[in-house]
Formats: C-alpha cells, structure tokens, sequence
C-alpha cells in the first residue's frame, strides 16, 4: 500500500518531465500509476468483503506518535477505488482537454500529487498522518484552482477555498489532538473501538464541533459552502476530479469514519442532520437560479454532499447504507456531467451559459448520450443508479416527515439540473452563431465509462451490494450489515414520492424560465451571504495588517528603538511580577565615601552628556563616565579592566570628536510632546533596570566556575594573573572571536571609506574637507577622499 | 553601595535611550556609548561586589591565599569592552558614511531605504 502511495507521489513530480520527453503520451503514461493501484484495490475486494482489513505500518516520528500507519477496510476501499478510478479516467480527459497545452504537465503535475494525496486521506490509519494528508489535498486543490493564474477572478478562488479549508483543518487538527488525548491513541482503528470513553469524555463536545468544523469546510457545507462554487474557476478536469467527486468528499469520509467513535449521540444527530438537511436545501434552491453550467452542477454538489452529511447524523443502519450507496451513485453522474460541460465549452468555444447552448445532439452525439444517462441518474429516474439510491434514502428517511419534504424539493431540483445538463444543450434548435464539433478520443474515455456505469450499475447490484456497499456501511456503522440492494421494491411508499419528485421535477424543467426571472430578483439577497462576511473578514485582516505595518514599521529607526524599549520594559515587568517580586536581600555592602563619590559624578556625567548643547561638551561628558568606570574597576580589583577602560575611552573620544568634525552641527529638536513621551520611556527603562539588577543581586548563586579558573590558573596554565588567562588560555576561542569583530569593524569601516558611488549621486554630497579624516583608530587608515 | 550603583547603571540606559530616541545622528552614537557604558556595568555589579584584591596570584605563591575579586566578570567584560569599542567605531564610518550619501543627518528625514 504504502509502495503504490509513493509511486503515485513521484508519478506526480515526473509529470513535468514526462510532458517535456514525450508531450502526447504523458497523461496514458501518468495512469500507470492509478492503474496500479485500482488494480491492487480490486484483488483486496475478496478480504476485505470478509471482515479482513489490510493493514501497513512503519514508524515516522515517533515522539509525537506519529506513524505511517495505512489501513484498508470497507470505507476506504470505496473511496480509494472512486479515486483511482475517476483519477485514471481524468487523467484521459485532461490529456484531450489541455492538448496543445504548454502548461499541460504542470497541471498533471498537480492533479496526479492530489490524487496520491487524497488517496493518502481514505488509507491513513493514524490521526496525525491523516492530517497531514488532509492539508496537502487542500494545498494541490489550491494550486489547482488557481491553475490559470493569470486571471484575478481564479487567484481569488484559490485563495478562498485555500483560507476557508486550511482555517478548517486547523480546527480539525485541534479535535483530532484532543481526540488523541481522550482516548489514549493515535490509531484511528484502535480509537474507534473506544467510542464509548470518547462519548463519554468531558472534551466530548468541543472534540465534536472541532472535527465538524473542519468536515464541513472541506466538504462546503452550509455557512461554509460558498467556496465551492467559485472553485469552478479550475480547469474543468480538476473541477470533475477535485470539487465533485473526491476531495469535497473528505470531509464526509472523516465523519463517517470517526461516526463510531464519536456517533450516535444526539449531539452527533443534531448538528450533522441539521447542517447538511439545511445544505442540502441551499445548495439546491440555488442551484435553481444558476445559468452557467459548472456553477449549477456546483450547488448540487453542495447539496448532495449536504444529503450526504444528513444521512450520515440520522445514523441508523438504512441512513448509513442510503449513504454509501448514494456516495457511489453521485460520483458517477457528477463526474459525466462534469466532463460533458467541460467537453461542451471546450467544442464551442467557451460558451459556458446553458441559456445560449443548443441542438448540440447532432455535433455531439457521444456527449449527448453520456450526458442524458447521467442527467438521468442524477434525477432518479428508474432505471438507472440513481434511482436505487434515492429509494433507500426515501425508504431510510421514512419516520422524519420534514426530511423526507426536504428531500422532495431537493429531489426535483436535481431532475430539473439533471435535464438542464443533460438534455437542455443538445435538444432544440441550435443558436445562430454557435459551432460545435465532437470532443477528442481522448476525453471521451471518461464520460463513456462513468455516463454508461450510472446505468449499468443498477444491473450489478447483487455484487456491488456484497462486495462494495457491505463492507463500506459495516465500517461506517462499527458493526456488521448486510445490504441487499433492488432495483425493483414494489409499488411502496417510497417509490410513490420518489415518482412523485420525478414529475414536480420535470415541471419546475418547464417552468425553468420563470424560475430564473425568480431568482434574478432574489439576487440582492445573497449580498449578505456567507460570501460577503468572507469578504469582509479578509478585508478586515488585510486593513489590521496595513495599519500594523504602518504604525509598527514605519521607517523610522527613533520608533524602532521606542517600540523595542517598550516592548521590553513590559515584558521584563511582567515576568518579574510573575516571578515574585523581590526577594529580601541581606549582604548589602557599606557605603563608602569616595565610590558614592564616584557613582554621584556618573550620574552628574551622564546628565550632562544627555543634556548638553555642544557636540563637544557632550563628548567630553561621556568621557567622564567612561573614566569614572575605570576608576571604579580599580576599586572592585579589576586593574585589567581600568587598563582596557582607560585606553578605550580615550580612542573613543578622539575618534568621535575626529568624526564629529565632519558633521554638521545642526540639532533638529523634536517636539515637547515627543520628548516628553521619549523622557518617560527611557526614565522607565532606567528604572526597570535599576530594579532588575537589585532583584539579581538578591540571588546570588555560587560561582563554581571562577572558583576553577582560580584554582587552576597557575597550576594548569602557569599563568599568575587569572583574567589575563581566562581571556588568552581557558577561553581563547572567545578571544579569537572577538579579535574576529575587530577585524571585521575594522575591514567594514575601511571599505566604506573607501568606495565611493562612481558618479551618481553626487550631488546630494555634501562637500569634504579634502585632507585626513574620520578613520577607524583600529585600523589607523587614511581617509582616502 | 549596591543601591547606588544599580541608578547609575538605570541612569545610563535611561541617558543612552533617550540620546538614541534623538534625531541627531550624533547623539545617536553618544547614546550607544552610554548604553555600552551601562551594559559593562550591569555585567560587573549582577556578578556581586567582591572588595577583595586583584585575581593575581603573587610572585612565588600557587594558589590565593584570601578570596580575590571575581575573575569571570572582568574576562566578559574585557571582551565587551573592546566589542563596544569596534561598534563604536563602525557605526561612526557608517553615519559619517550615510550622512555624506543622503545629505542629512537627522533621523527623521531617514525613512526611505532608496535616499
């Protein structure tokens, strides 16, 4: 299993390199790899249809229990075999729909990493791993969608449906961690024999809704549906693959997976039945406003994956099996019909409103056909798959009244989009102007395939009941179902409504004009929808985010240093007050007269410094301190370091009145105000020093450290003067370091003293004095203007 | 003593801030040297005031004989001190350097990266 991921994984990074060595073939050569996989899936069918899974386990990282750890049952199969399955079909499509294509195999690229991906999702066994699939489907998807990057409509797209599904799998990933925690396991497969504990789990409920947040966005589920639609900005063979049938469905196959650990409770029913009946609604009632083709199969894909959810909160064992059967049946229509409108806008041109398509049945004939059997399915009509699924979701629903009066409507919304797609275009007369001609060999692989199996599958519904839907419910359930699935029930209940839909179905297709000039008026309304609050909140984090920028970064390096300060003072605060405060300090040492003497005239020093009028005086000033530090080493019995302080100081203030000879003397006073706030700041900064080094001097620790230099100074180094020998033995490294520093200031300064801008420029410097100048003292380099 | 010593040491930072919140260039660097000023200072009290002699180890002895001042802090210190010096000195070319390019030297006309 774990093989076949992988070479799904580098089939899709060969991609490009495949286009480029042989353009024609690449998308035959690509299938290979789904190929594969579809083949293995199908041999694991007859264990699996015994209650055997696959399992496959490495480990990956495991500190944090992360394993690669794939499992196959049921469920997966069902979804994997849809995945590698459809993938294979798609990957024909898209060799026909970007033939010519310079961009051909980046697009494979993409679509072959997400199917790898996706298939990653259905056979993940550890909620880690799951996740990280989980955001890599939404990563290609992104990609994916805005494929056709020169246009700003597709960016946008891309970015929504990245925002919105990425923000719900960081939910997610907080209710799978805190799902890890409540039942003790990463393993999905150990994690679900243990729902009772998680049920029972004080976390229960926010382990629920985060999980649900993170389902319903990726499976665009009511408030969170509106990126689906303007996701058909992709290319039609990423749209059929991506939006319809695989990765909108990962949202379902989490919960129906996780439904035994966390199902079965009212919670559970209450939010899944009431979010997905509500999407399955909105997404049919607006699909009946829709012209454009992709855009009316989108809402209806919003609204069957909404069914989906739906059936899947009721819980019972009919809702579970309606389910699967109905995952199955929707994936083979709405991909045909997918294709079909792909394969219409690509023959005429780019015409995309149904209102404006036509009489294609002579020009398209293969289309045509495909197109009617899946529009039919999609209906419901009998024979067809369709239909044997929306009478076990009929038959399942039969206690809840007002799903099943959902249903209905929803029910005819679909007959009226089925026949909008898959019988509006071709009949009737052709509009002037249009021309249309069959699609290639090469895209009608899909749509034959899938169009033809939305019938053909109501004839095989003993093995497909058995081998595939069986195992799928059983999994979904936690325990063993038996499913016999019939085309014909008998003149019951439900083939009463299920006819019933039908016929209001075809009357709303009749009424479809007046249905539209409805919908034109309602058109306001969606203003104030999810889309808009989208919108909103984008805008909002892109304002903060330029407000931050300007206050925070604005250039000014005075505002820099006054945020730095700021910022650092409160933190310091902070952790002090959170550490305690002071502790009570006794050793303090007597005041003596000539180092309070000392200390007096710093403070009198720097005063001055910062007070002075004069460049000069300031200087001078500094000095003072500077000397009065040496001189206060001398005390503490540091004389290495009054040395150094006394011959630094004095390179300093040369150096610096030398410097500052070449610039002008002009002061720019700020404001009062600002000098007033930039007072406080630094009087605050003073004092939380003053405090922070009393606070330290409270705890003294021991000093093992120098107790070794000292003790081993002149027995291991042979040195007399300790300093000197941490500085040029013990530590010489650091030395080494610092001479490093020197040299590189040193290099530094003499380059930029050096060159010069050739010419340009040159009129905004500001005339030299042409002798000696500032040069670096360490260096004792001329400056060489 | 500790007392003291620690407002002289706030009273640099506090003075090399405000120099450096300044528009002048100048004062910029004035404001650098304070705070490096400050920071040894800072390295020097943390470790603990220790009145005792020099850590030289007197001609013919091989170990003290009374505790000496701590020679760990005034290794650090040592390097910092030349450290601060080179900065010194680099900012120093450098603004004399930006002030020659862009022809000012007050901050505030020193936004823009492109000058």
């Amino acid at each position: 299993m774990l093989t076949l991921l992988v070479i799904c994984f580098v089939a899709a990074f060969l991609a490009p390199l495949l286009h480029r060595l042989c353009p024609k073939y690449t998308g035959v050569l690509l299938l290979s790899a789904p190929l594969a996989m579809f083949v293995w899936l199908v041999k694991q069918i007859p264990e699996i249809m015994h209650g055997h899974p696959v399992e496959q386990t490495c480990i990956w990282v495991e500190k944090i229990g992360l394993e690669l750890a794939f499992r196959l049952d049921g469920l997966s199969l069902l979804f994997a075999l849809l995945i590698s399955g459809i993938g294979m079909l798609i990957l024909l499509y898209t060799q026909g729909y970007f033939k010519g294509h310079p961009q051909q195999g980046r697009f494979l690229m993409y679509i072959t990493a997400f199917m790898a991906s996706m298939l990653g999702v259905v056979f993940a066994d550890n909620l880690l791993l799951i996740f990280i699939f989980w955001e890599l489907t939404s990563f290609t998807s992104y990609l994916l969608i805005g494929f056709n990057h020169e246009s700003e409509d597709a960016r946008k797209a891309a970015l929504q449906a990245m925002l919105v599904t990425v923000l719900g799998g960081l939910f997610l990933l907080g209710g799978l961690i805190l799902m890890a925690d409540a039942a003790g396991t990463w393993r999905l497969s150990e994690l679900i024999q243990r729902g009772s504990e998680l049920v029972a789990h004080k976390n229960y409920l926010p382990i629920l809704i985060l999980v649900c947040i993170g389902a319903f966005t990726k499976s665009a589920q009511f408030p969170f549906h509106f990126w689906l639609p303007n996701a058909m900005q992709a290319p039609t063979p990423a749209s059929a693959y991506l939006h319809s049938s695989t990765m909108v469905k990962a949202g379902v196959y989490l919960l129906a997976r996780l439904s035994p650990a966390l199902g079965g409770t009212e919670e559970w029913m209450l939010i899944l039945t009431t979010i997905g009946a509500t999407t399955f609604l909105v997404g049919a009632v607006m699909a009946l406003g829709q012209h454009v083709l992709k855009r009316l199969l989108a809402y209806t894909t919003v609204s069957a994956l909404g069914a989906m959810i739906m059936l899947l909160g009721i819980g019972t064992d009919y809702t579970i099996k309606a389910m699967a059967v109905f995952v199955l049946a929707h994936a083979f229509y709405k991909a045909t019909l997918f294709m079909v409108a792909g394969g219409i806008t690509h023959e005429t041109g780019g015409e995309t409103s149904i209102d404006k398509l036509g009489g294609l049945r002579k020009a398209m004939p293969i289309s045509f056909i495909c197109a009617l059997l899946a529009g039919l399915s999609m209906g419901g009509f009998i024979p067809f798959f369709g239909f044997v699924a929306k009478e076990l979701w009929l038959h399942a629903l039969d206690h809840y009244v007002l799903l099943v009066i959902a249903t209905v409507i929803g029910g005819a919304a679909y007959v009226l989009v089925g026949l909008s797609v898959g019988l509006k275009p071709f009949v009737g007369k052709m509009p002037d102007g249009l021309r249309a001609h069959e699609i290639p060999p090469a895209m009608r692989f899909g749509p034959i395939i899938l169009g033809a199996g939305c019938l053909a599958l109501s004839f095989f519904l003993k093995p497909i009941g058995h081998g595939l839907i069986e195992p799928a419910a059983s999994a979904i359930a936690g325990k063993e179902l038996h499913v016999h699935l019939h085309l014909w029930a008998g003149f019951n209940k439900a083939f009463m409504i299920s006819t019933g839909t039908v016929v209001l179905g075809i009357g709303l297709f009749f009424a479809r004009n007046t249905l539209l000039g409805m919908a034109q008026k309602l058109r306001p309304i969606t203003k104030v929808g999810p889309d808009a609050v989208y919108d909103f909140l984008l805008k909002s984090v892109l304002n903060f985010a330029g407000w931050q920028t300007r206050n925070l970064q604005n250039g000014s390096l005075r505002h820099y240093i006054r945020i730095s300060v700021i910022t650092t003072t409160f933190l310091v605060i902070a952790a002090f007050i959170r550490a305690g405060g002071f502790e009570t300090f006794e050793k303090i040492s007597p005041l003596s007269i000539r180092i309070s003497a000392i200390g007096i005239l710093m403070i009198f020093a720097t005063f001055g410094t910062v007070k002075s009028e004069s460049r000069l005086s300031s200087i001078l000033s500094m000095g003072v301190v500077g000397f009065s530090m040496a001189l206060l080493f001398t005390f503490f019995g540091a004389p290495d370091l009054a040395m150094t302080q006394v011959v630094i100081e004095t390179l300093t203030v040369i150096l610096m009145a030398l410097a500052f000879y070449h610039l002008p003397a002009t002061n720019h006073i700020s404001p009062k105000k600002t000098r007033a706030i930039d007072i406080g700041v630094a009087v605050g900064f003073g004092v939380m020093i003053t405090v922070l080094v009393l606070a330290a001097l409270a705890v003294q620790t021991p000093t093992p450290v120098s107790d070794y230099y000292l003790e081993h100074s002149y027995k291991e180094a042979h040195g007399r003067n300790v300093v000197n020998v941490i500085l040029v033995d013990f530590r010489a490294l650091d030395t080494l370091g610092e001479i490093t520093v020197l040299t590189i200031a040193a290099l530094g300064g003499a380059a930029l003293l050096k060159l010069r801008p050739s010419t340009r420029r040159r009129d905004v410097l500001v005339a030299l004095p042409q002798e000696s100048g500032g040069d670096t003292a360490s260096t004792k380099k001329e400056n060489p203007s | 003593m500790e007392v003291l010593l620690a407002v002289v040491i706030g009273t640099l930072y506090g003075g090399g801030l405000y120099l450096m919140m300044r528009r002048n260039l100048v004062q910029l660097i004035i404001g650098l040297g304070l705070l490096s000023h400050g920071a040894n200072l800072l390295i020097f009290i943390a470790a603990g005031l220790r009145q005792g002699g020099a850590p030289i180890i007197a001609e013919g002895k091989k170990v003290f004989l009374t505790l000496p001042a701590d020679p760990l802090p005034q290794a650090l210190i040592l390097t910092s001190i030349v450290i601060s010096f080179a900065v010194t000195a680099f900012a120093l070319v450098l603004f004399l350097r930006t002030y020659q390019e862009v022809g000012t030297n007050d901050l505030d006309e020193m936004k823009e990266t492109d000058t």
